[in-house]
């Protein structure tokens, strides 16, 4: 029942893949719960709090009441907005963000997502989509903010896309293939994660991954001080908490392509394959919180000229040095 | 190859779960459980405070377009590298002279886009 990659159709199979979807679902779900309660209590220790603990023992409870106080809030939708566009956009933005974590292999098989051969661009053509509802939101909310924020996001992540995926053709150089597993196991034949052998590219990686999830010092899109909460300041309620989930979800999708590409994914000593996975991703989280807490926010011309004139010619530069690595390699 | 073929429905899965999610909650269950009273001040449009004057579809930057148009062209370039990198093991010196000279040609027209100052954000 849960070798659907290697069966032909039939309803157990179909079944299968439906709790497949619907565990991954959860999981994001409650890894966007508790990824909030530990940034929160992260930038709560790194700034001598104690962070949120009255809900529940030690808070673990905070992020359930936020969603419920959430879900009862009166969805307010402005009398000048384009109202189908309006209530459309947090769809449009959720949507593809949780189709991305459709190719993460989580564990050695891919037991509850789907390794198909060209996982690596699904990823990217889908990580490039939740621009859309960004930008839409901020267009529609018809609020002078919003356009401006929604407009700045559509820019940064644009930017930002094209160094993101140059340094992953580095990876797919030296793995061979886009599917997720098939990189997993390269890294496992080689004895090395990609980090070492790709060290340049993980670099422009990861700037380009901190960028393209709106986080600091890349927060440009929602700079508080210039832009109120940029495109998401005219949603209220439950609207605006699709708006949060997609970030968070993103966040999550690119933790697992971050430890799936470069951290040697599942593949591991003693520990099983999905603890690996879980201690790689939380290792990027951890990362990310701890980028928010040190980093101030930048410009937008440093915004722009990092990535083109910076990342952009080094990304080049990297894939001609791995490939020139994998000719070397492959004589030798 | 019907096992390959599994594999897409899976995504199609992806899809109408994640359709499901937003709108059984913002469209089906959430309208029972929250209140509406739509009032025309809480309805204004936000401004810092001040009344809202004229309408926020205003013509914007030129520059964003310009980054736009930047994207097309180095982003369907980047996805042209995709099918080489994987086929680079069969391909060998021949495949990476190729590929050379297609970088180069990319890097003239980034060259040119810095010379002319499109990076700059100003």
């Amino acid at each position: 029942m849960w070798q659907w990659q290697t069966q032909p159709l039939t309803w157990s199979t179909f079944l299968a893949m439906l709790i497949g979807t619907v565990v991954i679902l959860l999981l994001a779900l409650g890894v966007v719960t508790y990824g909030i309660l530990a940034e929160r209590k992260v930038l709560g220790w790194m700034q001598g709090r104690i962070g949120p603990n009255r809900v529940g023992p030690f808070g673990l409870l905070q992020t359930v009441a936020d969603v419920l106080k959430l879900f009862i809030k009166e969805d307010v939708v402005p009398a000048a907005a384009d109202r189908p566009l309006f209530l459309l956009a947090p769809v449009l933005a959720f949507v593809p963000a949780f189709m991305a974590l459709a190719v993460i292999p989580f564990s050695m098989q891919h037991i509850f997502t789907a390794g198909i051969g060209t996982g690596l661009l699904y990823y990217l053509a889908l990580s490039a989509l939740t621009i859309h509802g960004v930008m839409l939101g901020g267009w529609a909310s018809n609020n002078k903010y919003s356009l401006i924020g929604g407009m700045r996001s559509a820019a940064q992540m644009l930017s930002y896309e094209v160094p993101l995926g140059l340094s992953l053709v580095g990876v797919a150089l030296l793995a061979g293939s886009l599917n997720l597993n098939d990189v997993v196991r390269a890294q496992q034949h080689l004895g090395l994660w990609f980090i070492i052998p790709q060290f340049l590219g993980f670099c422009v990686f990861i700037v380009a991954a901190t960028a393209e999830l709106n986080r600091t010092p890349f927060d440009l899109p929602e700079a508080e001080s210039e832009l109120v909460a940029g495109y998401h300041t005219e949603y209220s309620g439950f609207r605006w908490a699709f708006f949060m989930l997609t970030e968070y979800v993103y966040l999550f999708a690119m933790a697992g392509l971050t430890a799936t590409l470069f951290l040697g994914g599942w593949s591991g000593p003693w520990l099983p394959g999905w603890l690996w996975f879980a201690l790689k991703a939380a290792a990027f989280f951890f990362f990310q919180f701890w980028l928010r807490n040190t980093m101030p926010r930048i410009r937008a011309d440093q915004l722009m000229t990092l990535c083109w004139k910076v990342l952009l010619p080094l990304g080049l530069v990297n894939l001609v040095l791995t490939a020139v690595l994998k000719a070397v390699l492959l004589k030798g | 190859m019907q096992p390959y073929w599994n594999a897409y429905l899976f995504i199609v899965l992806f899809l109408v779960v994640g359709i499901l999610l937003p709108v059984g909650s913002l469209w089906l269950v959430g309208p029972l459980l929250r209140p509406k009273n739509p009032r025309p001040e809480k309805l204004t449009s936000y401004e810092s405070g001040v009344e809202p004057f004229g309408d926020a579809h205003v013509r914007y930057h030129v520059r964003y377009y310009l980054f736009a148009l930047l994207f097309v062209v180095f982003d369907v370039e980047t996805l042209f590298l995709y099918p080489w990198a994987v086929a680079y093991g069969k391909l060998g010196w021949f495949g990476f002279i190729e590929m050379l000279i297609f970088l180069v040609l990319l890097a003239i027209g980034l060259a040119y886009a810095w010379r002319k100052k499109v990076l700059e954000w100003n």
